[in-house]
């Protein structure tokens, strides 16, 4: 897996709640047996016109945000399904953390499992990040997730919250099969506890 | 004497599956089944494949192919070649790691949730997964169900366990008896509206009350379907007596002496007297009414004979403008009437309404009665053991006397993965778990409903109050 430590990016805006999975990656796109190509479908409805071309309203469309790796929604984002080509799809086009007020369960799980970090932050925090975008689309925050903040243009620092786990992993890269698979001896106990 | 702390039903199959709790990491839980489907697993076997990895209990995955196969014939002839791939990937992985999985040809083969609870694979007290967010259907047999990615799937074929952090518990109470045409889909959606499609999150339900007793197993899958609609991990039933009569006698329901342990173990599970909850919800099912969603999520929804809401009385501006989105997308103006409101498809299927009792329920609407013309209605079987027991009843032949199509079991309309979709701009009322934007096809717009409302809606060609017709 990829490891998170630091990141100074600005922050591309989508100011809609409970964005569902279905929206972040539409299921016509699910028919891959791999992880490639999912970038092409992400947020396609919202990205593409009715004729296919490019909605020059969509965030994702505009030049300025061509670089940013940092995507702030609403409430509730990756609510639906359990599909993993979301996170998939979200890093295929470069975004590597997505700040919300909440997430859903399955999608933070699937996130954190391919590096992909998801920022909890407060309304009030939101609020501010949405504004900042709308009135400095250029400026750029600064998540550092051992110190677990992120700097504002002003220098306000905003802390959050994320597991011990989850954080190790991420700060080292670490694929969680592998620590699982260190407990083989445990789940075999187990099994021989239950008479398998 | 000592008192053990009552536990609730969660807590007591947690407990019992737990391998491992550390301070600084999530616990390990071992998992008893695993199902898999071609959609969510292909990722999963070629990182197998790339570590050079086993399959640590290949007779604890099941596979069926659901998602992307077409459900106009029995091959693939009208599969796209990406379906024909994905699908022929899913039988190699299958068949290169020892799993037993139901391909094209096997009468066994259905959606992932449907064939579970038929095969009695799906037993209570066991901690089942699948790659797919609607196994919280299988909790309806008192087993916690929860949907996982694509690297958990990986996770579990390597090492039959997972990490997870404890969920909170969340007791919903329905109370009262249901009326006549009012189903338990009305009663999952009306939880729904009310918490919102975030309500549950980082918990598992636990559904109890007088309603919840009285409803038969398809009923329970219905509402525990759809538990993960309102953001939780998971929804549980307490089994019963109408549990064990459900599974005694399926395929892989255990039998003999091994069914009577089995029943001894399975009478413990209920929640203990004075268990505990995080939270607690109730809710009064006599008066309900059928419900229908009018928006773009599962939590927008009201009595039919609501009106669809205004967001000039939404005062969280957030609400307001997903209200305002969710309108803009269905086309509808505030604080019109939903019932009357024309459709152009209806679908009867999905895992959360294609079982027998579904179907019958859709047939006794549709008997000697015609669509409205210009309608479309597609009834698809959850499993094609459920299409040949419908044919046997004649239930085909009522769906297409009435003018509606009668199809191979999948998951179809529902995900619209497999070519049969809305085309953009249609309306349908559908019985299927999500009327998320462009969910049935890009474009359409989706009413979720029960069978009862979706045959209803069927044969007036706009949304439909059922108990007009029974
Ligand atoms: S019927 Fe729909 S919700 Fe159920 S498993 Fe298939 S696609 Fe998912």
């Amino acid at each position: 897996m990829k490891s998170f430590t630091k990141l100074t990016s600005k922050i591309i805006p989508l100011p809609h709640t409970d964005v569902d999975t279905d929206q972040i990656i539409p299921a016509r796109y699910l028919k891959v047996i791999d992880k490639s190509g999912l970038a092409e479908g992400l947020f396609d409805s919202w990205r593409r016109l009715e004729d296919g071309s490019q909605n020059p309203e969509f965030p994702l469309n505009q030049d300025e945000y061509q670089d940013a790796q940092i995507l702030l929604a609403g409430d509730n984002f990756g609510c639906g399904s359990s599909r993993e080509h979301a996170p998939w799809a979200l890093m295929g086009w470069g975004i590597s953390v997505v700040i919300s007020t909440s997430f859903a369960d399955i999608f933070r799980n699937n996130a954190l499992k391919n590096g992909l970090l998801p920022i909890v932050v407060s309304e009030e925090i939101q609020k501010s990040l949405f504004d900042l975008s709308e009135e400095a689309p250029a400026a750029t925050i600064d998540i550092d997730l051992e110190a677990q903040h992120f700097s504002l243009p002003n220098g306000d620092m905003v802390s959050f919250e994320i597991d011990t786990f989850s954080k190790t992993c991420l700060l080292e890269g670490i694929d969680q099969l592998g620590y699982l698979m260190k407990h083989e001896n445990q789940i075999a106990a187990f099994e021989a506890m239950r008479n398998e | 004497m000592m008192h053990k702390k009552p536990k609730n039903l969660f807590q007591k199959v947690w407990d019992a599956h737990l391998v491992a709790e550390n301070d600084d990491a999530p616990s390990i839980l071992y998992i008893d089944l695993h199902l898999i489907h071609e959609v969510t697993s292909p990722q999963a076997f070629s990182g197998l494949r790339d570590k050079g990895l086993k399959v640590r209990r290949p007779e604890r995955t099941i596979g069926t192919m659901d998602h992307s196969i077409p459900t106009l014939s029995l091959d693939l002839e009208t599969a796209d070649d990406m379906a024909v791939k994905q699908l022929a990937q899913f039988e190699k992985n299958c068949t290169d790691f020892g799993i037993q999985f139901y391909g094209m040809d096997s009468p066994n083969r259905g959606i992932v949730h449907v064939i579970g609870p038929e095969q009695g694979f799906t037993q209570p007290g066991q901690t089942i997964v699948c790659g797919d967010s609607h196994t919280s259907t299988h909790g309806a047999f008192g087993a916690l169900a929860f949907g996982i990615g694509t690297s958990e799937v990986e996770h579990v074929l390597a090492t039959q366990a997972l990490l997870q952090n404890r969920p909170k518990t969340c007791l919903v109470k329905f109370e009262g008896k249901l009326q006549r045409g009012v189903t338990a889909k009305d009663m999952i959606l009306a939880l729904i509206a009310r918490i919102g499609i975030g309500g549950g999150t980082g918990h598992v339900f636990e559904y109890a009350g007088e309603a919840i007793r009285t409803l038969n197993m398809e009923e329970r899958m219905t509402l525990c379907n759809m538990s993960i609609e309102a953001g939780a991990r998971a929804g549980m039933i307490a089994p019963d007596n109408v549990t064990f009569e459900y599974l005694a006698g399926r395929p892989y329901a255990p039998s003999g002496e091994a069914w009577k342990a089995a029943l001894k173990k399975w009478r413990q599970l209920p929640s203990d007297k004075g268990a505990e909850y995080d939270q607690t919800i109730t809710i009064d099912v006599s008066k309900l009414e059928p419900m229908v969603t009018f928006g773009t999520n599962p939590g927008m929804g009201t009595e039919i004979n609501s009106s669809v809401p205004s967001p000039i009385h939404e005062s969280d501006p957030a609400k307001k403008s997903a209200l305002e989105k969710a309108l803009a997308y269905m086309d509808l103006a505030p604080a019109s009437a939903l019932k009357g409101h024309p459709v152009d498809v209806v679908f009867i299927g999905s895992c959360t309404n294609s079982r027998m009792s579904d179907l019958r329920a859709a047939a006794s609407i549709l008997k000697g009665r015609k669509v409205a013309e210009g309608i479309r209605l597609l009834v698809v079987p959850g499993s094609e053991n459920i299409r040949l027991e419908a044919e046997a009843e004649g239930i085909d032949e009522i769906v297409r006397e009435a003018g509606g199509e009668w199809r191979f079991a999948g998951c179809s309309m529902c995900i619209a993965m497999n070519g049969d979709n809305l085309e953009p701009g249609q309306y349908a009322v559908s019985t299927s778990n999500r009327n998320f934007e462009g969910r049935q096809g890009k474009g359409g717009r989706t009413f979720l409903a029960s069978p009862l409302t979706a045959a209803a809606s069927a044969i007036t060609g706009k949304i439909t109050d059922p108990r007009e017709f029974i």
